[in-house]
């Protein structure tokens, strides 16, 4: 049913672009298949995740989180311990390397809370790529410190003051510019997101994250584990801790949404539970649209979740039910981003802190002999003013 | 041969284009019977999307200020085309975003497209590649769905016009939709026209950038005529209700620099 040729996940996926970008991406397409098999590419992608991303993360056992919560046994893959402090990374490497063997000078990204931005801007200085970050006006406005992040990379950050000003107008901004001048560019796509071939590439390159948790988890118990949890923005950090355990049934994936204000308000990002199916950014899969097929301004605390759509491959996880999905309110989230700080001394990425509310949850829920890997897709420092603000304390830089 | 195709092999061409409800669907009526009347062979109505991504900024601010109501009901654009066609039967065509069409649903959008008399659909971000869930229906109401071809497409030409009907639209730089400067206009445009030539005998309209009476001539010169977007967007956005006096003005203006 999911075909990696035409970049198909049962109805979902495809390659809904103008006829400017298909020539290139068809390339790209061909250059990551020929790349897959070439032990050279896979070499030095192996290298640069363990000598400069700092690979393998640390799947922690949290204990404190355990005890407090008095069910399933708890497990913390730590992709805030890579270098940049996120997931991102693993993909920028992945895509960045293709780039450099396509013979492309210049890299382009789109960003949200301006995670992927930094890591994009990082591999661009440590390759010697020229870099362009495309990122909302609202969202530069609110992440200031990033912005001056990528611009000591030596990257060029441009505001988008088109639509909504964020993530997904930057997506537009992006696309706009890589179809301006295909042949130049390679588009550094943040997630698993977009038209063939980008949700199966960064699904493959952010699949070192469950690679790896299975590997630690069998050293660890000798056994898989019972439930993976993950947030969903776009969906790569899920996807690549869901992608070793897809073809286990036994094992339970939950990917977790932004629900902003709550399922039943508008002020929210919760794609799959609301969403319907659309065409949008190059892909088929589900979108928060209204009844025309205009794509809804979206809303979550977190600017790394806040999108209107979802990877196809996630849309197809959810239409055949492998794995489930649920919201989780920006106050809950708040909530889990103290509670993890002071049961184990880690500051969580706001967008991963919808996941360890989850957990919050559902661990009480569980016999004790039973196991949840849970991804920490990044370190929180970028968050910190942002969750003071929301508590209403007022801190000075 | 399509009503489209039809009109286009008659003589060199100008192809006119303005987005829907911008600012209210009066004025779209207004503005399509005044380019009608101004000499446009084809008109093209754009329907407002939230996220234009094959436009350009004029364009893309048309499609804010059409959208002023997010839930502007597709309807009430087919309700404007009825009320052209009640004067005028110049041919039209949608340039429409592929989701506005999976919305409404490929056989519903396409039937009713045949049944108030839309003859073609130009759907950005369909390419060859995708085409085969619409054209079932396009086929069955008899609709009219354009290829695009660019200076990217290379040695894809011959399968992306293949059994395609009404004109080919030659999009003549790559990117968005906007006003461009000579400069910009992709080099080798001859050779594009002349291996789509090879390739189909549907007429060849050049578009995205053209504004100045003397592109348009040069670009029909090149092809079989030329199709003028943002620059009849931006006369809607200066002159907003009394736009129509205007563009047909500005109609008669580009057919008299392109049929000499
Ligand atoms: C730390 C972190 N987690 C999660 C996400 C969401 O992206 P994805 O769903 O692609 O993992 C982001 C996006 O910016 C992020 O920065």
């Amino acid at each position: 049913m999911t075909n990696e040729k035409t970049g198909r996940f049962g109805q979902f996926g495809g390659q809904y672009v103008p006829e400017t970008l298909i020539p290139e991406l068809n390339r790209m397409a061909a250059a990551y298949e020929e790349a897959k098999q070439d032990p050279a590419f896979q070499h030095d992608y192996r290298e640069l995740l363990a000598n400069y991303a700092n690979r393998p993360s640390l799947l922690y056992y949290a204990k404190n989180m355990t005890k407090d919560l008095g069910g399933a046994k708890i497990y913390l893959k730590r992709e805030d311990l890579n270098h940049t402090g996120a997931h991102k990374i693993n993909n920028v490497i992945g895509q960045a390397l293709l780039a450099k063997r396509m013979g492309k000078k210049r890299l382009i990204a789109e960003t949200g809370a301006g995670q992927h931005g930094v890591a994009t801007a990082t591999i661009a200085a440590l390759f010697g790529f020229e870099c362009d970050v495309y990122m909302g006006k609202e969202d530069t406005d609110r992440q200031q410190l990033n912005v001056y992040r990528m611009e000591l990379l030596g990257a060029t950050v441009h505001p988008v003051e088109t639509g909504t000003k964020t993530l997904k107008d930057a997506v537009n901004a992006a696309l706009q510019a890589y179809a301006a001048n295909p042949d130049d560019i390679f588009y550094v796509m943040g997630s698993a997101t977009g038209p063939h071939p980008y949700p199966s590439m960064v699904r493959n390159f952010q699949s070192v994250i469950s690679e790896e948790s299975k590997l630690q988890l069998q050293k660890a118990e000798g056994r898989l584990p019972d439930k993976v949890v993950a947030c969903v923005g776009g969906g790569s950090n899920a996807i690549g801790s869901f992608a070793a355990y897809i073809d286990q049934p036994a094992v339970t994936l939950i990917g977790v949404e932004a629900a902003g204000k709550g399922l039943h308000s508008t002020d929210t990002a919760a794609t799959i539970e609301l969403g319907s199916t659309g065409i949008f950014h190059g892909m088929k899969s589900l979108f928060l649209q209204n009844k025309a097929g205009q794509i809804n301004p979206v809303y979550s605390i977190s600017a790394g979740l806040d999108y209107p759509g979802v990877g196809p491959e996630h849309a197809f996880l959810a239409a055949t039910k492998r794995a489930k999905y649920v919201g989780i309110t920006d106050d809950e989230a708040v909530g889990a981003f103290e509670y993890i700080a002071k049961q184990e001394g880690i500051i969580a990425a706001v967008e991963s802190c919808h996941a360890i509310a989850y957990v919050q949850k559902l661990a009480p829920t569980l016999p004790k002999d039973e196991i949840i890997v849970c991804t920490v897709s990044g370190r929180g420092d970028k968050d910190v003013a942002a969750i003071a603000k929301y508590q209403g304390v007022e801190i000075n830089e | 041969m399509s009503k489209i195709q039809q009109s286009l092999s008659n003589q060199k061409s100008f192809i006119a284009f303005v987005t829907a409800n911008d600012p209210d669907l009066e004025t779209t009526v207004q503005n399509v019977l005044a380019l009608a009347e101004g000499g446009a062979d084809l008109v093209e109505i754009g329907i407002p999307f939230s996220d234009p991504v094959a436009d350009g900024p004029v364009i893309q601010k048309a499609d804010v200020r059409a959208l002023k109501d997010p839930n502007l009901p597709v309807d009430d654009i087919f309700e404007a085309v009825q009320k052209i066609r009640q004067q005028s039967d110049v041919p039209l065509a949608f340039l429409v975003y592929c989701n506005m069409v999976f919305q409404y649903g490929y056989d519903a959008f396409t039937a009713a497209c045949a049944k108030y008399g839309v003859d073609g659909l130009i759907i950005p971000d369909l390419p060859y590649e995708e085409q085969g869930e619409l054209t079932p229906y396009t086929k069955k109401h008899g609709i009219d769905l354009i290829p695009l071809v660019t200076s990217q497409s290379g040695d894809r030409i011959p399968r992306l016009v293949k059994g395609m009907t009404g004109f080919v639209y030659l999009v003549s730089s790559n990117g968005v939709t906007g006003q461009r400067s000579e400069e910009d206009f992709s080099q080798n445009l001859d050779q594009l026209v002349d291996s789509v030539r090879r390739a189909t005998d549907l007429p060849i309209e050049i578009g995205f950038g053209i504004h100045s009476p003397e592109q348009a001539n040069e670009m029909a010169a090149l092809a079989d005529g030329a199709i003028v977007g943002s620059a009849c967007v931006a006369i809607c956005e200066q002159y907003g209700r009394q736009a129509p006096a205007h563009l047909k003005d500005y109609a008669q203006e580009m057919v008299t620099a392109i049929r000499g």
